[in-house]
Parts: structure tokens; sequence; C-alpha cells
């Protein structure tokens, strides 16, 4: 008891010292109230001011430095927007248009530069002027000249390319065939070029379009080199037949000028009678009309000849320009005609001036012989007035005076004269010097003149012999390239011989790999599904066996079924009758033993092991002397109570007098509920012998035995012992019934599972 | 074993008072012809008995699997019953 009180004040004391002191911790808070609020705000503004720096230089720096930009609007969230409103949309495609720019300028420089120079090239350059001028040509409108120029520069690069490799059929097949692809790529490149360009001889066409093709290459070039002679024909003979007209009228205004001159020099020289003077002086002007009639013909002529040249000269450019190799020869001929026609009309100009620069000193002496003549005639006209032009016809009209006058002024004039004659060889050297340098600078203009003259035929000469040694050569590569083309012609049909046998060879094999491998699949197919039938029929044949054998067991179960459920029915009445024999306990005296019941029981469960370790299992007790009922246990147990409170404080150890002195005590002050219903849990609180009584006198009010018998196991020490009979003769019921309970479930189920549904 | 313990006590008591009186009188046999008669004797007496009445109560309290024999006299038939062990 004095346990029972210490444990009491232990339970009060713990449930009181839980409420901890929380209340002392509230007051601590409220402290530091507004001590420092200025230096808060210094901070705060600092901070801002921080950041606000931060940011901006970030967004400046992003301006100045795409990368970083780039960096900070990958790594920071939000910073793209902000820097879009700041900066505007990053700008990414300043890069771009400069290298396409730089793209295309490339590619015209180079097909100049392939137009320019001539054959030896690198190999890799073939496809650049393969594309350059396919693409260049396309937009172009068909000019055909041009086109076959190309095409043809493609072959002799592709020609100089190949003529590179030595002329093995095999090597040069794959070579061919690599370049071949190369320019099929290329040519892929631009499939929708089809301007006549594309006579590439390495695309691979059908052969009639290729024919086709070449048929309407060389009728265009037949027409253009029709056209050409032609036209070069026509022009060649207007301007033959104005050169033969110019010089014919030069050599006539030659002829013209020499007959005057000749004339001239004959009436200053000739001393002849005065008819044959007048009728010579008619002669001579007549021959003078002549003369600059014949001039000025032939200044016409000339210029006629020269325009004619002219557009010759313009023709044959242009035929040049048309870039046509049948033309060429046609060309060279022309050109050299023209060349000829311009020396010969050259030199019948100068022919002409060389004549009219004599004509000229003559016509100049006869100008100072009839300049004298006049001046003597006006002298003696003004010495003698009376005296008529023609005074060698004069005799004995004059007088002596006026002979003498004549006599004097003509010795004044002799006089005159002589002095002059004088004067004029003093002077002579210097006259001779001063024309001599006059004639040395006309020899000299007139000798650069020639010169160039010459030059310039001299340059055409040679320049005419390159034509011809360059049309020679080229007439000579393009019968090498022929016989090379046919080499690899020949080649490639060898190559392609061997490629389609091979083929042919593949694609049999595969052929009939494939038949094969079709006939198996049939075989198998076919098979399978006899396989299949026959499977089927054989599952079926089973079915129906089985089904036989189902049926004829179930028969067979049937017959066991009904055997076993009266054997059940039999159980079940012998556990009733076991049963039964439980409810024959008087108030205080047990039941009629069990034995014959259960050997009942035991006799009726036949081969049942369970129902026969059941039967076995009934406790010897109550076979033998059978059990008490769960009254008479009640009854016995309110007794016991008191005496288990009595010895409630008496453990295992068996203390002293006095400990019962003071269990006594306790029993007689504790005071305890009758009954309490026991918790679901047991603590170690409700192991108190008290609480345990009362809980057990609940559960056996309340019919639960069992329960009762658990708590009252409970008990320790003293009242262990003094309640052991109790607890036994509780095992024993429990036990029993237990048993039967069983044996009526079991017996239960068994003729139910042995019922059949009707 | 409820009656047990009943019995227990019977015993347990009976003896004790047997063994006080015995003692008394034993102590007051002393006291009167030994110690002239003076109370000494008889209360150490009683108390002698009552201790070992006491001493055996709690020794048979303590030991209770010890079985209690009867002698049973051959004249006498008497039906006791033998304390089972628990």
């Amino acid at each position: 008891m004095l346990r029972v009180c210490l444990r009491g004040a232990n339970a009060t004391a713990r449930r009181n010292c839980g409420r901890t002191p929380l209340t002392n911790l509230q007051h601590c808070r409220h402290y530091t109230a507004g001590e420092t609020s200025g230096g808060a705000a210094k901070v705060v503004a600092a901070g801002l001011v921080t950041v606000g720096g931060g940011i901006g230089g970030a967004i400046l720096y992003a301006k100045w430095d795409h990368k970083f930009r780039a960096a900070v609007e990958k790594n920071v969230p939000y910073s793209d927007w902000l820097l879009g409103l700041a900066l505007g949309p990053a700008s990414q495609d300043g890069g771009f248009p400069v290298k396409t720019q730089m793209e295309i300028a490339q590619p015209p420089s180079m097909m100049e530069k392939q137009m320019k120079t001539s054959k030896a090239k690198p190999e890799k350059k073939v496809k650049e002027a393969a594309e350059s001028p396919a693409k260049e040509t396309g937009p172009v409108p068909a000019q055909p000249a041009q086109s076959l120029e190309e095409a043809s520069a493609e072959a002799t690069h592709i020609i100089s390319a190949i003529s590179e490799v030595p002329s093995v059929p095999a090597p040069c097949d794959t070579e061919a065939a690599a370049v071949k692809e190369e320019c099929k790529e290329t040519a892929a490149v631009q499939p929708d070029t089809e301007s006549p360009a594309a006579a590439e001889p390495i695309k691979e066409r059908p052969v009639e379009e290729v024919a086709a093709r070449l048929a309407q290459q060389d009728q265009e070039e037949q027409d253009i080199v029709a056209s050409i002679s032609a036209s070069l024909e026509e022009s060649l003979a207007s301007s033959a037949k104005a050169t033969l007209q110019a010089i014919g009228a030069q050599e006539a205004a030659l002829q013209a000028i020499t007959r005057h001159t000749h004339k001239l020099k004959e009436a200053m020289e000739a001393e002849v009678s005065p008819q044959e003077k007048s009728a010579q002086w008619k002669d001579l002007e007549a021959a003078l009309a002549d003369r600059t009639g014949a001039v000025d013909d032939a200044g016409a002529a000339l210029l006629k000849a020269n325009e004619a040249l002219d557009s010759l000269k313009s023709v044959i450019d242009k035929s040049k320009g048309l870039k046509a190799s049948a033309v060429r020869p046609l060309v060279l001929a022309a050109e050299e005609n023209l060349h000829n026609m311009v020396v010969d009309l050259d030199k019948v100009v100068t022919k002409v001036q060389s004549a009219e620069s004599e004509a000229k000193i003559v016509s100049q002496y006869s100008e100072l012989v009839n300049e004298a003549k006049q001046q003597f005639q006006r002298e003696v006209s003004s010495l003698t007035p009376e005296i008529q032009a023609n005074w060698k016809g004069l005799t004995g009209k004059l007088s002596v005076d006026d002979l003498n006058a004549l006599i004097a002024h003509a010795h004044r004039r002799i006089d005159q004269l002589n002095r002059e004659l004088a004067e004029q060889r003093v002077r002579e050297q210097i006259h001779i010097d001063a024309a001599l340098e006059q004639q040395k600078l006309e020899d000299q203009k007139a000798l650069e003149k020639a010169v160039n003259t010459s030059l310039q035929h001299f340059k055409e000469e040679a320049r005419l012999e390159q034509e011809r040694k360059l049309s020679e050569l080229r007439e000579v590569m393009e019968a090498e390239m022929r016989t090379q083309l046919r080499r690899q012609a020949a080649a490639h049909t060898d190559h392609v011989q061997d490629v389609l046998k091979v083929q042919d060879q593949e694609l049999r094999a595969e052929a009939e790999q494939v038949l094969s491998s079709k006939m198996l699949e049939q075989e198998t197919c076919y098979r399978q599904l006899s396989q299949e039938q026959l499977d089927n029929f054989t599952l079926d044949m089973n079915t129906a066996y089985a089904r036989l054998k189902g049926m004829e067991e179930a028969i067979d179960s049937h017959v066991v079924a009904e055997e076993q459920a009266r054997k059940a029915h039999q159980l079940w009445l012998s556990v009733e009758a076991l049963s039964y024999t439980l409810k024959t306990a008087d108030a205080d005296s047990p039941t009629v033993p069990l034995e014959s019941a259960a050997q009942v029981v035991r006799d009726s469960c036949g081969d049942s092991d369970f129902a026969l370790a059941l039967a076995s299992a009934l406790p010897e007790q109550s076979l033998q002397r059978g059990v008490y009922s769960e009254a008479s246990l009640r009854a016995r147990f309110n007794s016991l109570r008191s005496l288990v409170r009595r010895v409630a404080l008496i453990d295992e150890s068996h203390n002293s007098l006095y400990q019962y002195f003071l269990s006594y005590l306790q029993a007689v002050l504790l005071f305890e509920a009758k009954q309490e219903a026991p918790p679901a849990h047991l603590s170690s609180e409700d192991l108190d012998p008290f609480k345990l009584l009362s809980y057990a006198s609940y559960c056996l009010e309340h019919g639960d035995l069992e329960l009762a018998a658990k708590l009252v196991n409970q008990l320790r020490g003293e009242a262990r012992r003094v309640v052991e009979d109790w607890l036994t003769e509780a095992r024993l019921t429990l036990e029993t019934r237990q048993v039967i309970s069983l044996l009526s479930a079991y017996a239960n189920a068994v003729g139910l599972g042995t019922t059949q549904a009707p | 074993m409820a009656d047990e313990y009943g019995r227990k006590w019977d015993r347990c008591l009976a003896d004790t008072a047997l063994k006080t009186v015995t003692g008394l009188g034993v102590g007051i046999v002393f006291s009167v012809l030994l110690f002239k008669r003076r109370t000494w004797p008889v209360s150490l007496g009683s108390g002698f008995g009552l201790g070992m009445g006491y001493a055996n109560c709690q020794h048979d309290f303590r030991s209770p699997y010890l079985i209690h024999g009867h002698m049973v006299k051959v004249n006498q038939i008497q039906y006791t019953v033998l304390c089972r062990p628990a």
C-alpha cells in the first residue's frame, strides 16, 4: 500500500511537471526596438546605388561587346528582355552579307581569268571553269559562238587534264570517270541551264540528243560561216573595187601630173613659134585642168577606197569577234587582202605625192619665169608704152631712141641681173644650205611617214603571220584532241562492257537467290499448314477423350461425394452430441465425463486426420472428470477475488508476515471498481492486481472467459498461487470448448462441402 | 489453492497461539521459581513464544511448496487431504 501511495504521488507529480515555463522567452524579444534607424537607411541607400551602378555598367558593356551580351542573356533569366529594352535587338547579321558578296565576286574574276589565259591549267580549276561559264552563259541570251568557245575551252581543259595521265585504258577510265563524275556533279548543280552551251561532251545524254545537238551546232556554225563569208566577200569585193578604182584614179592622176609637168617643162624650155606656144599653152592649160580633175578624182576615189577599207576592217573585226573557228582562214585571207590593198594604195599615194611635189617645183619654176617675163614686159612697156606685148615680132617700128633706151634698159637690166647673179652666187651657199635644210626637214618628214607606214605594214604582216601560225596550231591541236577523244570513247566502251558483264552476273545470282528463297518459303508454309491440320485433329480427339474421362470421373466423384456426405452427417451429429454434453454441467459440479461422446466422435470421424487429431486433443481431465461450467467458474472467481485482494502485496519472494499484514491493510483500505472494461492494450499500470481483478470480473460478467483467464494469468506472486486452481479449471474448460467448437466448425464445413446443390 | 491459504492461516494462528501460551506458562514458572515473581520472565517467555510462532508462520508462508505431513495413526482412520503441490 505504501508503494501504491508512492506510485500515485509520482503519477501526480509527473502530470504536474508537464507545463514548462514558456512565458519567459517572450519577454526577450522586444529590446532592440529602433536604435539604428539612420544607419539602416544609409546602408539601404548604398546598396541600391551599388546595384543600380552594376546593372548600368553591365548594360553599357553589353552594348559594346556582343559576346558579353550573349553570355549575360544566356545565364541571367530575364536579362534578354531588359537588354532588348535598353539596347534594341541584338545585331547578328552583320557579318554575313559581306561574306556572300565576297563569294559572288570571286567566280566572275575567275571566269575572266579563264577566258583570257590559254590551256595549261591545274585540274582543280576544271570544276570552276565548268561551273562559272555555265553560270554566266545561262542567263545570257543564246550566243552560240561564245558558248561553243567555252565548250571548246572546257574540252581543252579536260583534254589537258587527261593528257597529264598516262594513256593506259584502265587508269584513264577511272580518271575520266572521276572527271566525268566531277563534271556531272557540277553539271547537276545547274540542272536548269539548258543553254546551248550545254554541249559539254562529258554529260551523259542519249545519242540522238547528242547527235541532234551536234548537228544543230554544225548547222549553226555553217550558217555563221556562210553569213560571215558572205559579208566578208561582199565587203572585200566592194573594197577591192574601190581600191582598184582608187589606184586607177591615182595612176590617172599620176599620169596627168607627169603629163602636165612635162608639158610645162616643154613650155618653159622649148623655143618654138608663138602659135605653137599658144597651142602649147592651151595644151598646158588643158593638161592642168586634166591634172586637177584627175587629182580630184583620185582624191575622191581614195576617200571612197579608205571608206571601203574601213568597212572591211570593221566587218573583219566583227567576224573576228564572233569567234567561229571555221571562219578564221577566211578572216585571215580577208585581212591579208586588206593589207595588200592598203599597201598598194599607200604606194600609189606616195607616187602621186612625189609626182605632185615635182610638179610643184616645175610649176614654181614656170611661175617664176612667167613672173620675170611679165616683169620684163611691164618694164618694156613702161619704157615704151607703144610697144605691144609681142615685141619679138616688132621690126622697124622702133626708133633709135627707143632702141637706145631699150638697149640701155637692157644693159641696165643686164647689170642688174649680173649684180643679182653675183649676189645670188654669194648667197648661193646660204640658200643652198637653207634649201638643204628645208629639204632635209621635208626628207625627214617624208622618211618618218614612210617609216611609219612601212612599220605599220610590217606590223600588220607580222600579225597576219602570227594569226596564220595560230590557226595552223589550232588545227593541229584539234586533230590531236579528236584522237584523244576517240581513244577515250574506246576505253569507255570497253569499261562499260565489263561493267555490264559483271552486273549481269550479279543480277542473275540475285534473282536465283530470290527464287530459291521464295520456293523455300512456300514449302515451309505448306508444311506448316499440314502440320497445323494434324495438330488440330489431334487436339479435337484429345478434348473429346478428356471430356469422356471427365464425365466418368464426375460420376465416380458423385458417388464418393455422397458417401462423404453421409459420413459428414454422422460426424456432425456426434459433434453435436458432444457439445450437448457440455451443457450438462450443474452449478458447482462438473459435467459428465466426455469420454463416451468423444469416442463416438472418434468413431464417426473415420479417416479425417484433422478430426481425429482434434478428437484426441481433448484434455484427459475433461474426458475423465468432465469440465466445469462457466457459471460455476464465475461464482468461484467472485469468492476468490477477496482472497486475492488480501494477498495482493505479496510477491514471489514470500515476504514476511508484516507484509501480509500490510497487504491485508491495503485490501481493507483500497477500493477499486467492481468491474471495469479492460483496455485494448495493457500497459504496466494495468498490471496492478486490483485492476486486473476488476477487468477479469468485467470480462466474466460479459461472458468472455478467455480474456478473464488471460487477465488473471497476469497476476504474480502469492495471488497467482491462490488463483492457480481456478486458472487450471478455466483453462480446461476453455480447451474443451475450443476443441468442440473446432470440431463442430469442421463438421459444418464438411457438411456444407459435401452438400450438393439442387 | 485458496483453501490452502485459509488452512495455512489456521495452522499459523493456532501454532502461534499455542507457542505464546506455552511461553507464557514457562515464563510464569520461571518467574515464580527463579526470578522472585518479577514480570520480565513472563513477558520474555510470551515474547519467545510469540516470536517463535511468528517465525514459524513466516517460514510456512515463505515455503509454500513444503508439504505438511500428517501422522495417521493406524487406529484412527483419518481421511486427510494431501497438500498438492500447486
